[in-house]
């Protein structure tokens, strides 16, 4: 990670071409090297942040009163950072009878913040937690004493842990993790604080901000979604081809439990949604083994997605795993114990992520936990089964090639579609796929989870959902369509998004069908659509050409009228909750 | 380490966080002589020095320093 002084040297180099992002700053101390260390950080991960930054200690003048600076600037992403010794002085002023208010009254203070700019902006909320500082006016006993600030400070993290629960634009910044990582002694120097008002050292401040940078990655998409993993000495001990796969060293003795711990970790990430594959310098029947047999293996096959074992180098099989999955390279973690195989991986993908694995494999985790790799802004109870979806991928793909022609193949898949407008129980998904669809998205306008639901409500609009199923498994709502009334005779398609698990498999062709019969019922004559670029979507160039639509200045118009129904082999399936 | 061998380690500190490679100080220079040697930039100053002679100031010694003479001093005790 680089120091401030490289962060803050780096604000000279070209930002234009990187991404812009307005970020708000408010903070009750001084934040502007808080700023610089961010914008540096950016930098290094694409993006160009302009940061409005308010005197320090205008929190709430800026957010409460209309008028201000920050309402004018009107952020994306409002960042709070209030600090842990602004609370403990407001602690010491209270009378000593309310300190047991303390959480409570702060907590309010947030939600009141939080509606303000919610009310007033279209803005996700980065709100720091507190780091832990304990008063030592009770000892350990603080633990048992409602009113000690320890117990009010920890309630209050707690209290909104649970109000961001509810809340989907508002995340929390988790300082008081990196101050566990880190050490209160490298998260706060009071020489600086006394002299500069800064609660942050100068040595903490590359940290957090790439943890806020994880953040606002996530926000904007950029998430992992696959760990490719090599198999002896990373996911066990030893040489499975030379030591036999009863001699590898996992499970509970000695540096076998290293390796034990280690995987239960990746399977909590497949169980997120994670996708695990497994690329190793192995005969696939050797490698396959422990998976198979071996009791102490906490990782089976069926937590892997794809599962390639033969001689061939590495690089070869990674982009062969990438192809399969259909995922950008900066979206896969790579974990190898080899030095020689992570350079010449890093070497000849660089955009693919390459951890430098301790040394130590009982330094794997720890390692990997400071490096913070699978951030999100959202989880739905979708994203548990991915791995099984890959899998069942697969074996379609091994359908297809046993076809002449694709018709036949599709046409053997049984396909079903249910169609649904946006509703409480798929509104998660729809934001979550709004988010993370770079490819097939036409005009790649995201939605967050509580834009959509504002969608669903308004009457101007109509929106639909697909889901897909085969004889093989469920794909779960992989295709979303938002229309636009935009006068008496034509229908603006906003928003059209699908999962690229699904191409070629006629879904453009039933959601067409879909939404033209729909127009045509209601009366409306046209259907109009936009391609707008991007640096992903090149897919869809001529997405609207293909389904027959005429270019109109920027747009593409679709005659209603004269409208033909497409071939297609997807049948749609009465919904549950028509 | 005597003198004048802290303010030329203490000069090569200045023009890294300050970033100016012409940059030369001597006893006598306060912070108004010097562009960009802000209350800020000071912090980033007093936090690479004390990493680079491995000690750490007291916060009523960084706030009393009238010139880079009386820092070195500091120093100097110190080490």
């Amino acid at each position: 990670m680089k120091n401030f002084s490289q962060l803050r040297k780096s604000l000279k180099n070209d930002f234009s071409g990187l991404q812009k992002i307005r970020i708000a700053l408010l903070g009750d101390t001084s934040t502007q090297f808080l700023l610089q260390a961010l914008q540096g950080t950016a930098f290094d991960r694409g993006f160009n942040l302009q940061i409005l930054e308010t005197g320090f200690n205008d929190i709430e003048t800026q957010v409460f009163n209309e008028e201000s600076d920050m309402y004018k600037f009107n952020p994306e992403i409002v960042v709070i950072f209030k600090c842990s010794h602004k609370l403990l002085q407001q602690y010491n002023r209270l009378d000593s009878s309310q300190h047991s208010q303390l959480a409570d009254d702060e907590l309010m203070l947030i939600g009141r913040l939080y509606s303000q700019i919610n009310n007033n902006l279209k803005a996700k909320i980065i709100y720091f937690n507190y780091a832990e500082i304990d008063d030592a006016v009770f000892g350990n006993y603080a633990n048992k004493v409602e009113s000690s600030f320890l117990f009010q400070l920890r309630k209050l993290n707690y209290k909104l842990m649970n109000y961001a629960v509810t809340k989907t634009d508002l995340y929390l910044l988790d300082i008081s993790n990196l101050q566990n990582q880190l050490g209160k002694s490298s998260l706060f120097h009071p020489s600086t604080y006394i002299n500069a008002e800064m609660v942050l050292s100068i040595d903490i401040l590359p940290a957090i901000s790439s943890r806020m940078l994880d953040i606002i990655e996530a926000i904007y998409g950029k998430v992992k979604k696959c760990v490719i993993l090599d198999l002896d000495n990373t996911l066990w001990g030893g040489i499975i081809g030379d030591d036999g796969f009863e001699n590898i060293q996992i499970g509970s003795l000695g540096i076998g439990k290293a390796f034990t711990e280690f995987q239960y970790w990746l399977k909590k990430l497949k169980e997120r949604g994670i996708i695990l594959a497994v690329c190793s310098k192995n005969y696939e029947t050797t490698a396959k083994e422990p998976f198979e047999k071996h009791p102490e293996m906490v990782l089976r096959l069926d937590d892997i997605a794809i599962f390639i074992a033969n001689w061939e180098n590495k690089v070869d099989n990674i982009n062969q795993i990438q192809r399969a999955l259909n995922i950008g390279f900066d979206s896969i973690v790579f974990l190898d114990d080899n030095v020689y195989e992570r350079n010449i991986v890093r070497e000849n993908i660089p955009a693919l992520v390459v951890p430098e694995l301790p040394e130590d494999p009982a330094e794997y985790l720890e390692y990997l936990y400071t490096l913070n790799l699978f951030e999100t802004v959202t989880f739905s109870v979708i994203d548990t089964c991915r791995t099984e979806k890959y899998q069942i991928e697969a074996k379609r793909t091994e359908t297809r090639q046993s076809f002449a022609n694709e018709k036949d193949f599709l046409s053997s898949l049984n396909m079903l579609s249910v169609i649904e407008p946006f509703n409480k129980f798929n509104i998660a998904r729809i934001a979550q796929l709004s988010q993370r669809s770079n490819q097939f998205n036409l005009r790649t306008v995201r939605y967050s989870e509580s834009q959509i639901e504002a969608i669903a409500k308004s009457g101007n609009n109509f929106t639909f959902s697909f889901g897909l199923e085969d004889k093989f498994g469920d794909h779960g709502l992989i295709s979303v369509i938002i229309i636009k009334v935009e006068s008496e005779t034509v229908l603006f398609i906003d928003s059209w998004f699908m999962s690229c698990r699904v191409l070629k498999r006629g879904m453009e062709q039933f959601a067409l069908n879909t939404i033209a019969d729909f127009g045509k019922k209601n009366g409306f004559h046209y259907l109009k659509g936009q391609y707008i670029a991007t640096a992903k979507n090149r897919l869809v160039k001529d997405h609207y050409i293909h389904l027959g639509f005429a270019p109109i200045d920027d747009y593409w118009v679709l005659n209603l009228n004269s409208y033909q129904k497409r071939e297609c082999f997807i049948k749609e399936k009465r919904s549950l909750y028509e | 380490m005597n003198k004048d061998r802290v303010l030329t380690r203490v000069n090569e500190i200045f023009r890294d966080v300050l970033d100016n490679e012409h940059l030369i100080i001597t006893y006598q220079t306060t912070a108004n002589d010097v562009e960009d040697w802000d209350s800020l930039n000071h912090i980033q100053l007093v936090v690479a020095i004390e990493k680079q002679f491995n000690l750490r100031f007291t916060s009523r010694e960084i706030l009393g320093w009238r010139n880079v003479g009386e820092m070195i001093d500091s120093i100097i005790k110190k080490i």
